[in-house]
């Protein structure tokens, strides 16, 4: 896998298109405008970033309610999200879906699930879906955490998913959290991939804060999946910033040690590889304004943009 | 017309006969529907734990592995909710999976993923996403079945936006709403009976829909109306013809599907009866009788010239000894009570 100058500068602008993003909800959110619980990404963009830059359009995503890097990452278009975020009939879900449940069909992102675990078998019966109309060389994608990784439906889809082969690619992004619960809280066995050769799923476990050993591993990974080998298990340790839900930092209530934070706050995968590429002078600040436009743009699309009538309540429930 | 016919008795299955008419029992129907759909739709696929082994079902899928396939007629791990999920996640992608639980019981195995998932993701994709996902499962009864191989929890079902439920009671029904609920799109709860399985009926030959939210008059009568769901309606349509011969007059009423429920032909009926009785073989604690009844008395109660009642099953779990299912169980008897009270007639009379 062989990483092109470009290949790099799309890493990067995937990562910045994610945080800015999420940089400017925090920002606002405090405006009381944007009314829907938001599970900020920030910290963990390198994982969307580099298993993105191996999808097509053409793959399925299914993620969490911490979605917003994922989708980005995909390709979908911001203005939609951020309407949504807003409550807008413009939103990607006509305001029926907020933060939790982003959708954009045609990147293929079918929807988000709020439910923990729930994007686990979603994922996979995509994936299903591709096998049984023999679509050969498409794949899909389950994005989960660490707290997923204690629901039975990922024990369930594992199984089912070697047994038949399926072209899905579980992605575990390891933060350290369920919500405020510590991963050693809840795990006597620290590395969750280490379950998957036992239902005869290969599997990688890799920095997630390195953007670049993560698209090492997702290629690998994604190569076996399209290829029609079945499923791969990638998990990616990796840190979250802010709170399970909302703007701050929950290590101001004593969610978790501030100096835990403060380390893995050193390892931002972001300035991280700004530092690394070291590109010229006045790149990196193209690439910023240029995403800073973006979101300008998309913020006033959503503000711009009429709410639904009272009388959109009864669509959409039915064909 | 012969498909709002019930025939509850081996002397009406032979009339039936006589009369030249395609005749299939309730099995037949749903696995002549399943192998119709089978060819017809490349999209649909059938799901389940044992589907394809010799049993098939109660008979309901026999055959259908072979002359299908693994691909189509898929034996599954028991794993309901994750495979609830990989059924759902499929439909979202252009599949049209039927999931079939021998059991109704294994449903609350699938909560998440049905209650959760299916059911919302249409509305929170603002309409862009459905989940065709066709979800059959049989309510058991009798021989010991107990407390964990006999619920009938259709009615839960009905309290969640965006799923369907459909009862059938008919052989006819039985195949014209698993194939219209294959086709609708939305996530459906298909609810049989164990004990509707031999039953016989006029099914034609062809793939055909029987139309949701569409209830049907299994018999007509003007003193007193009675709803009744699932293998209730046998039930009543024999309390019906009873009574008919003590001079009571009683219309049954078989709503086909609970969700959509048609209040209308139910109002209608009680505007002209203005006596209700509800008759459901499942809790009458916050079960489609207590909907019904509750509907009734929003939106029809100037037509009520008696309390509305219900028969159904006691607030307490299945027993299995044979005894206790028979004090469990309202039949025939039990409905004709009713429609004697609702006539203000009371216990005496019978």
């Amino acid at each position: 896998m062989t990483l092109t100058p470009e290949i790099k500068l799309d890493l990067l602008r995937k990562m910045l298109r994610a945080r800015l993003f999420e940089e400017k909800i925090v920002e606002v959110y405090g405006e009381q405008e944007m009314k829907t619980p938001v599970h900020l990404y920030i910290g963990q963009e390198a994982v969307a970033a580099g298993v993105s830059q191996h999808l097509r359009t053409e793959d399925y995503v299914f993620s969490t309610h911490r979605n917003h890097g994922h989708y980005l990452c995909k390709g979908a278009d911001m203005k939609p999200i951020v309407a949504e975020l807003y409550g807008r009939a413009t939103g990607c879900a006509k305001g029926k879906g907020g933060s939790m449940h982003f959708v954009d069909v045609s990147k293929n992102c079918p929807g988000t699930t709020a439910i923990v675990g729930g994007s686990i078998p979603l994922g996979a019966g995509a994936a299903l879906a591709i096998k049984l109309k023999k679509e050969s060389g498409r794949i899909s994608v389950a994005y989960f955490g660490d707290g997923a990784s204690d629901e039975g439906v990922l024990q369930e889809t594992m199984n089912f998913s070697a047994l038949h082969k399926l072209p899905v690619l579980f992605v575990c992004e390891n933060n350290f959290y369920a919500t405020n619960s510590p991963q050693k809280a809840r795990h006597a066995e620290g590395v969750i991939s280490k379950r998957a050769p036992g239902f005869g799923i290969p599997s990688a476990f890799t920095d997630g804060n390195d953007v670049e050993a993560v698209y090492a591993a997702a290629g690998l990974a994604v190569e076996h999946v399209r290829s029609g080998k079945g499923p791969y298990f990638l998990e990616f340790p990796t840190y979250r910033w802010k709170g399970h839900v909302g703007p701050d930092c929950d290590y101001e209530k004593g969610c978790r040690p501030k100096e835990e934070f403060l380390e893995w706050r050193k390892r931002c995968p972001v300035e991280g590889y700004i530092g690394k590429l070291a590109l010229p002078e006045g790149e990196l600040s193209a690439i910023k304004s240029e995403l800073a436009a973006e979101i300008a743009a998309a913020w006033a699309y959503a503000k711009a943009s009429p709410f639904p009538a009272p009388a959109d309540l009864y669509t959409d429930v039915y064909n | 017309m012969p498909w709002t016919k019930v025939l509850i008795d081996k002397q009406d299955f032979e009339n039936a006969a006589k009369d030249g008419l395609r005749s299939l029992s309730y099995r037949d129907a749903l696995r002549e529907a399943q192998a119709q759909l089978l060819r017809a739709m490349p999209e649909v696929y059938l799901l389940g734990e044992g589907i394809d082994d010799p049993g098939g079902v109660f008979g309901s899928t026999v055959g259908l592995a072979k002359e299908f396939g693994p691909e189509r007629v898929m034996d599954s791990p028991i794993a309901e909710n994750g495979l609830t999920g990989i059924a759902a996640g499929s439909a979202m992608c252009g599949m049209r999976p039927i999931f079939i639980h021998m059991r109704m019981d294994f449903l609350p195995m699938c909560m998440d993923q049905i209650v959760n998932h299916a059911a919302k993701w249409r509305y929170m994709t603002g309409g862009q996403v459905t989940c065709p996902l066709v979800i059959r499962s049989i309510i058991g009864r009798g021989w010991g079945s107990a407390a964990q191989h006999s619920q009938a929890l259709h009615g839960l079902f009905t309290h969640f936006a965006g799923l369907q439920v459909a009862v059938p009671a008919s052989p006819y029904d039985a195949k014209g709403l698993l194939v219209a609920a294959v086709k609708s799109g939305n996530p459906v709860l298909f609810c049989e009976h164990r004990w509707l399985y031999d039953f016989k009926g006029y099914v034609p030959e062809e793939l055909y829909d029987a139309p949701f939210g569409k209830a049907v008059v299994r018999k007509e009568g003007k003193d007193v109306t009675v709803v009744a769901v699932s293998l209730m309606v046998y039930e009543a349509v024999k309390a019906a013809r009873e009574l008919e011969a003590e001079g009571i007059s009683v219309e049954v009423i078989d709503p086909r599907t609970i969700k959509p429920l048609d209040m209308e032909t139910i109002l209608a009926s009680v505007k002209k009866t203005g006596r209700l009785v509800v008759a459901d073989n499942a809790n009458v604690m916050t079960g489609i009788s207590a909907e019904i009844a509750a509907q009734v008395a929003e939106k029809g109660f100037a037509d009520l010239k008696a309390p509305v009642l219900r028969v159904g099953l006691p607030d307490v779990p299945t027993p299995a000894g044979s005894e206790l299912e028979k004090a469990f169980y309202p039949g025939t008897a039990d409905i004709k009570l009713a429609v004697n009270r609702v006539l203000g007639r009371g216990k005496s009379n019978l």
